[in-house]
């Protein structure tokens, strides 16, 4: 007998994007847990079909704000293979690096998300400052500190100079160093030991059983990584390893993730120091010969496939996508359940999750909304107007704040 | 002899009515057409003999009069074996594959939603990804439709 069902969501105190909780409490504990997703269904495959492949590249990247690399490559690589293309190996390298760089500025991303669930601010305010140094690279490299627009079909469209190679390896040596505290806070704060441990535990059978993925699997000994199991871009030739964790929980995930960021800075070292010479892409047909191809890729948040159904015209005919939160999210309910309500925040937060990655479909306005830009003075006189209808009168404060 | 083709080989001794059906499509890429009444079988074959714990994700397709799902299983070599099943589009039910996968329930949801599949035995759950107040019959994702025709239906 459970005391009280709340909804949580789909306006969440904990993520920036819409999901929604049903939490059954008895007390303070939650005793059942379940899940409804699909707020952010933008109808992405469906959009596919109707679109030439190159353009299909474009919306691709746009499904996810962080891993945008991740989905274009992981597309790219099915259309690839279904025309019979190999791309050349500077672009392989290239794409290994961005891959990396975008890793490492998710993961950055994610410490402070999971510092500010926990009330350590400091941590965020750290990790997100260090976060400008990757995207401040990201930006010299490709021109955006997100949705970068390097890859193409046949290969990638910048070039990466041998200066810039140099500024790249100054702006991850700073990194590493920063990652390195990090690591010492990690094991040593007690703050962060003791909120984070025992927290959203996930044995290694729940893994297996629900097919989680990335480093929420690897946290709970599961050592499955694209990388390694099946390579591509320049992962084949490059040496990495794959780091796993026994202490199936938040703090597992937490070490997990920091320790990866070692690895992304080995691997951009050496891609960048090993980098053949060649051209940067080949020529890819217009039209696509018939044929399927399914694509899988290492995204920070863990594996990204992607299947494409091509058919001898310019538009594919099918393009499934499945994110890596998709796998990941059946096993918050478990995580949930039987564990105190304060604990939702980090235990969401900790699979890292991306709503705008996994609900990639449907969105249909009611009727014709006009749209409306509102410049700052009038945002200002239609406030001031909303509260003197309440009854509140703001005009006659001396506003001398210049924006 | 490559793993792929070992596997290959395997699933041509164990079901012979696969004969012809099971082609490598590159390293790591396998890809079988499966009758559907046998897909139990071959399931429960591959992923438990011939060891194929993951299901990645199931890619449904709208082909005509026929609906097809591919269901994209795993080793944890990195190679990937794909099995196809095809229904009618008028009758188009399938049973659940959460006996072998649990964590099947999500992706199958998306296949009613999005596709229109009936999955047999499916628990009760939130539906997935659509919203609750979708029009019935609805399945975005088959060829025939499109959100202008929903627009139009709906203002008439």
């Amino acid at each position: 007998m459970h005391d009280i069902r709340i909804p949580v969501g789909p306006q969440h105190p904990a993520l920036k994007e819409p999901e929604s909780f049903r939490l059954a409490l008895s007390g303070e504990k939650i005793m059942e847990a379940s899940v409804r997703l699909g707020y952010n269904h933008r109808g992405i495959e469906k959009a596919c079909e109707e679109r030439t492949y190159i353009q299909d590249l474009y919306l691709i990247e746009r499904i996810c704000g962080i891993c945008s690399h991740a989905h274009s490559t992981c597309f790219l690589q099915a259309v690839e293979e279904l025309a019979g293309l190999e791309i050349p190996r500077r672009a392989a390298y290239i794409r290994s690096v961005i891959a990396e760089l975008e890793r490492v500025h998710s993961h950055l991303l994610w410490l402070g998300v999971a510092g500010h669930e926990v009330g350590f601010d400091t941590l965020l305010m750290y990790s997100w400052k260090d976060r400008e140094i990757v995207l401040d690279l990201l930006a010299q490299m490709t021109g955006n500190r997100v949705n970068y627009g390097i890859n193409t079909i046949g290969g990638v469209r910048r070039d990466i100079s041998a200066a810039l190679a140099r500024e790249v390896i100054k702006g991850v040596d700073a990194l590493e160093k920063r990652t390195r505290y990090y690591i010492e806070v990690a094991k040593e704060e007690p703050t962060l030991i003791n909120r984070l441990s025992g927290v959203g535990v996930l044995s290694r059978q729940d893994v297996l059983s629900l097919g989680a993925v990335g480093p929420t699997a690897r946290a709970s000994g599961v050592g499955r990584d694209v990388r390694k199991d099946d390579p591509y871009a320049a992962y084949g030739e490059l040496d990495f390893e794959v780091i796993t964790d026994k202490h199936n929980d938040v703090y597992g995930r937490t070490l997990v993730r920091l320790k990866e960021l070692l690895e992304s800075y080995k691997i951009i070292r050496q891609a960048l120091d090993n980098m053949p010479e060649g051209q940067l892409a080949v020529k890819a047909p217009r039209n696509i010969p018939a044929g399927e191809a399914l694509s899988r890729y290492e995204a920070p948040r863990g594996e990204d496939v992607h299947y494409v159904k091509s058919n001898g015209t310019d538009k594919p005919d099918r393009v499934k996508v499945r994110a890596p939160t998709l796998a990941n999210i059946q096993t918050v309910a478990l995580m949930l359940e039987d564990r105190y309500l304060a604990d939702m925040p980090i235990v969401v937060a900790a699979i890292d999750p991306c709503f705008s990655c996994t609900d990639r479909m449907i969105s249909l306005k009611q009727k014709r909304q006009r749209r409306r830009v509102m410049r700052w003075e009038e945002l200002r006189v239609y406030g001031i107007e909303w509260y003197r209808s309440r009854g509140v009168d703001f005009s006659r404060l001396n506003n001398s704040l210049k924006l | 002899m490559s793993t792929e083709e070992k596997i290959q080989q395997e699933l041509l001794k164990r079901f012979s009515f696969l004969d012809g059906k099971v082609r490598l499509q590159r390293a790591k890429r396998l890809f079988a057409d499966v009758p559907l009444d046998d897909f139990a079988a071959v399931l429960e074959y591959a992923s438990r003999e011939l060891r194929f714990p993951i299901l990645l994700t199931i890619t449904g397709l709208d082909e005509g009069e026929d609906l097809g799902f591919i269901y994209h299983l795993a080793r944890e070599d990195g190679v990937t074996l794909n099995l196809k099943i095809n229904v009618k589009k008028d009758g188009p039910s399938i049973r659940t594959v959460t006996a072998y996968f649990p964590g099947a329930e999500i992706y199958e949801r998306e296949l009613v939603d999005l596709l229109g599949a009936r999955i047999e035995g499916l628990r009760e759950g939130e539906r997935y990804p659509l919203p609750d107040g979708w029009p019935q019959g609805q399945y975005p994702l088959r060829k025939d439709w499109n959100a202008k025709a929903l627009k139009d239906k709906e203002a008439e």
